[in-house]
């Protein structure tokens, strides 16, 4: 603890610092390269595993089931229609949930006759129904057109607060880094993409641009006076706001993620496939992303695409000009005070 | 805050806080024992079960739904039942045919009409009307003096439509005691006689209709609004108004162009003519009948006179959700349970409180007895929530899913961020060597700001999400508006007044160590520490200098004046140039 405020305090004062802004480079490449890597991941595993509430399909539910081993249904499945991915899953005890892309009355029928031998359950304890997706395109089409209308208007909202349209820029693309990779992340998990998941991915985009603005109102007001000031150059108070909302990103990173964790943790340990855990996989990824992005993306960027404003360059001259000047001074002045 | 007296700032806001509570308190209260609310909030179909009811389309002309009508049909039905409220109701389709609805909890009586509504609308012009009641069999036209006609009729408003068999039906209905449903659709290319039912404030009237102008489909949009007088003030009186697409808009112009005919020939305002009117049929029953009082060219015609703001919302939402030649059939309708077991929500609420205890912790030791301030705003944060959720659950059907409970536990890191930001602007004035009092007011003014713009982000988000989308989007965006007002109310009239209290207490305001603002840990130094005591350059604290031009001004002009003076002196020794101290400025 002691340690800890330490650290804050010497975050602050700038006597320890990180360079969040000097090795941009680094941070940019790591960023682009799990972006690629987000990319890359779900078209060669064939796309993300989506749910039967985008797709529809076949479902068969089992109940009382004596094992709920999810090989045994999927054997069920391909025995009937060979080449086929069905997709098992243990609900809630003793429920078995085999979902299948469209099927033939026929094939449902022996797929049915398949599972009561394989369970070892009765007729009756079988039952299948075809189900079209619950979320259709029609919400997909209006959650898309709500996202656009939503990263606009917070583009706006950004410009017009911070007085800049670069923060909002580099604010968006600080979002987009925090999406792909918390996509990607998803897609290797190969958990199934659910409605749960999708409102998990709206709340980080919401969480990630949240986070930046607290980060860039510190660097709006570090930053505010800059041409009248020859203490630092422009990139160098970018960098010391935020080092000194580092306490405060970590602090709100932990108190975020921790009951996400806790759900995380039972969710996905105890209970299985679900709400909670895709839930909470997307939040927890997105959380611990978007808190890195605003820090190893946002920011930099945001100093470096005002870095070459003619005033600024002035600026950052000056401060070399009063640096070099304090040198020779100092230099001078140690024998007069000797 | 500057409303407050000096003795005791924030205590007013708290009071205020306390009222509000005890209010939403009371509102609750009074909902329960009225009957109509409950003091558990409500939960969704994936928690509580519901009603399934599987609907099968129907289409004008009896053929076999198509799969582009068939998501129409759920888009339609999606929109009618998100207009009933937040309550996230799942609606797929079945063996390609039919639409399955689930609600949660049991659907009310106007949510169940509003689904199966049938949404068969259109516009007829009006050849005769009269009084709702069935002409008594002794005064009916005697064979010879019915109407005959003379021509094939010329368009949709010709008395030729009227044959004797049409209009012994009109003497014949009985619309003060209106029959059974009838089994089949009217067709829309020949005459129609029907009835307007009799509604609170108008008696039942009977017509005899021309065949179909303007088909409901062409209905892009309608709103109702206040009316506007001719001064362009606004009047008591409500208005609808419809929103044609182009081929409507051309349809209605030449209806009303020949309406308005009948109008003005009838005598304008006191005229009579029936064939003035044209008639909103709904179902085959007339909705409304509103004479033509102009020529409308532009396509946004405003239907007038007698409305209630009830009467004009419903007549808006008929024309709104009724404009698909789909109409729908309830083929059965049963209970549901849960498709998420208790297990789920007992196990995500559990999680939720390891979650809430990891943050108590973490709180307490990184802001120590501050954390409890963080603990004890979260709680009334928590309240608030709770309240309004069982509040909202009344009045808007809201319901609690269980990724909305997720999203609630979720809401506690951005709620704490809010604290955070504060503490944190607090140690930074702390730090500047600020005493506990000036450092809250100096650091929420700072916090602020940061706070509202960044709260701001989380409304828009909810706010767009809210209008936009539809579904599961919809519940999720009115979750997040919730929590994050709740966190504005709380940082506000809570967490910041109890601070403004508490830096008088002498456990804080001296920095007791374990208060989590001890200005010795967070490596203050004081301006000024007593009598020839002056700070060094060196033991200045570095973040004064790391601040704007403007704050390192201001820190420059608190220097004392034995600082003044020595830094004076040290910079003769080093004989530096008079620019190089102005520019040290």
């Amino acid at each position: 603890m002691s340690g800890f405020a330490n650290f804050g305090n010497e975050l602050y004062t700038g006597k320890r610092s990180y360079e969040f802004v000097g090795s941009k480079k680094i941070w940019f490449l790591i960023a682009l390269v799990g972006v690629a890597l987000s990319i890359i991941i779900p078209v060669a595993k064939g796309g993300f595993n989506l749910g039967i509430e985008f797709r529809g399909g076949s479902e068969f539910t089992v109940s009382n089931v004596k094992t709920t081993d999810a090989t045994v249904g999927e054997k069920a499945v391909t025995d009937v229609v060979a080449g086929s991915v069905p997709r098992v899953a243990n609900v809630a005890g003793t429920t078995m949930r085999i979902q299948t892309d469209k099927l033939t009355d026929d094939e449902t029928l022996r797929i049915k006759e398949g599972l009561h031998t394989a369970y070892g359950v009765t007729e009756n304890e079988v039952t299948s129904t075809f189900v079209g997706p619950t979320w259709g395109a029609d919400v997909t089409k209006q959650a898309l057109i709500g996202l656009v209308v939503f990263v606009l208007l917070a583009a706006v909202l950004m410009a017009l607060y911070f007085r800049t349209w670069k923060m909002s820029v580099s604010a968006l693309a600080g979002m987009l880094v925090t999406m792909f990779i918390t996509a990607g992340v998803y897609a290797l998990s190969d958990f199934e993409v659910t409605p749960s998941a999708i409102i998990g991915f709206l709340t980080v985009l919401s969480y990630s641009l949240y986070d930046t603005v607290v980060v860039f109102d510190k660097i709006r007001e570090n930053t505010a006076e800059i041409d009248s000031s020859t203490r630092r150059t422009f990139a160098e108070e970018v960098n010391l706001a935020v080092n000194q909302t580092l306490v405060r990103s970590i602090n709100t990173m932990m108190v975020a993620i921790l009951p996400v964790g806790a759900i995380l943790f039972i969710g996905a340990g105890l209970l299985g496939a679900g709400t909670l855990r895709d839930l909470s996989l997307a939040l927890f990824v997105g959380i611990l992303i978007g808190t890195a992005a605003t820090i190893f993306v946002a920011a930099p960027m945001y100093a470096w695409l005002r870095q070459n404003e003619p005033d600024l360059v002035k600026q950052a001259r000056r401060v070399e000009q009063r640096r070099s000047n304090t040198a020779e001074r100092s230099a001078s002045a140690e024998p007069a005070q000797a | 805050m500057a409303r407050t007296g000096p003795k005791k700032p924030g205590l007013r806001v708290l009071v205020w806080l306390g009222v509000i509570i005890a209010a939403l308190t009371a509102v609750l209260a009074g909902g329960t024992v009225a009957g109509q609310a409950s003091w558990s909030p409500k939960l969704a179909l994936d928690l509580e079960g519901g009603t399934q009811m599987i609907l099968a389309p129907k289409v004008e002309g009896g053929s076999d739904i198509n799969e582009e009508q068939l998501n129409q049909a759920v888009a339609i039905i999606r929109q009618r039942v998100d207009g009933s409220g937040v309550a996230e109701a799942e609606i797929s389709t079945q063996s390609g045919r039919n639409v399955v609805v689930s609600l949660p909890g049991t659907p009310s009586t106007a949510t169940r009409d509003l689904i199966q509504a049938s949404a068969d609308m259109n516009f007829r012009p009006v050849l005769l009307n009269g009084a709702g009641a069935a002409v008594p069999e002794e005064s009916r036209a005697p064979e010879d003096q019915l109407p005959k006609p003379t021509a094939a009729p010329a368009n949709s408003s010709d008395i030729n439509w009227i044959t004797p068999e049409i209009y012994r039906e009109f003497e014949a209905l009985d619309c003060d005691n209106a029959s059974a449903e009838k089994a089949e659709r009217s067709d829309p290319t020949k005459p129609l006689v029907t009835c307007e039912p009799a509604t609170d404030t108008s008696p039942a009237i009977k017509y005899i209709l021309g065949p179909v102008e303007v088909k409901g489909s062409n209905i892009v949009t309608s709103s109702f609004q206040l009316q506007q007088g001719a001064q362009g003030a606004v009047t008591n009186d409500w208005a609808v108004n419809i929103q044609f697409n182009e081929e409507g808009t051309a349809k209605f112009k030449e209806v009303t162009e020949r309406l308005n005919q009948f109008y003005v020939a009838a005598g304008g305002e006191s005229g009579n003519d029936p064939k003035a009117q044209f008639a909103i049929v709904l179902d085959d029953q007339v909705i409304s009948a509103p004479r033509s009082l102009a020529v409308i060219t532009d396509g946004r015609p405003q239907i007038t006179g007698g409305f209630t703001e009830q009467t004009a919302k419903a007549l808006s939402d008929q024309l709104r959700f009724g404009a698909l030649p789909i109409s729908f059939e309830i083929q059965s309708e049963q209970q549901i349970s849960a498709t998420l077991g208790g297990e789920q929500l007992r196990m995500g609420l559990l999680a939720g409180l390891i979650g809430l205890l990891l943050v108590v912790v973490y709180s307490l030791f990184q802001y120590r007895a501050l954390g409890f301030v963080t603990i004890a705003s979260l709680v009334v944060a928590g309240v608030l929530t709770y309240l309004a959720i069982a509040i909202l659950g009344w009045t808007e059907n809201y319901r609690l899913s269980l990724a909305g409970v997720a999203g609630i536990i979720v809401a506690i890191g951005q709620t704490a961020d809010s604290f955070i930001v504060y503490f944190e602007r607090i140690r930074d004035e702390l730090r500047e060597g600020r005493g506990l009092v000036s450092a809250v007011e100096n650091g929420w003014k700072r916090a602020k700001r940061t706070v509202l713009a960044s709260k701001a982000v989380n409304l828009l988000a909810a706010l767009v999400l809210y209008f936009v989308a539809v579904g599961n989007v919809r519940g999720f965006a009115f979750t997040l508006g919730l929590t994050a007002i709740a966190d504005l109310i709380v940082v506000f009239m809570f967490t910041h007044p109890t601070l403004q209290l508490l830096a008088r207490t002498r456990f804080f305001g001296e920095g007791h160590r374990f208060s989590g603002l001890d200005p010795k840990r967070l490596g203050a130094v004081p301006l000024y520490r007593g009598a020839g005591r002056v700070r060094t350059p060196e033991d200045r604290p570095a973040n004064v200098r790391a601040k704007n031009a403007g704050a390192a001004a201001e820190a420059e002009r608190r220097m004392t004046i034995a600082e003044r003076r020595l830094a004076e002196k040290q910079e003769q020794l080093a004989g530096s140039s008079k620019t190089a101290a102005k520019e040290n400025k």
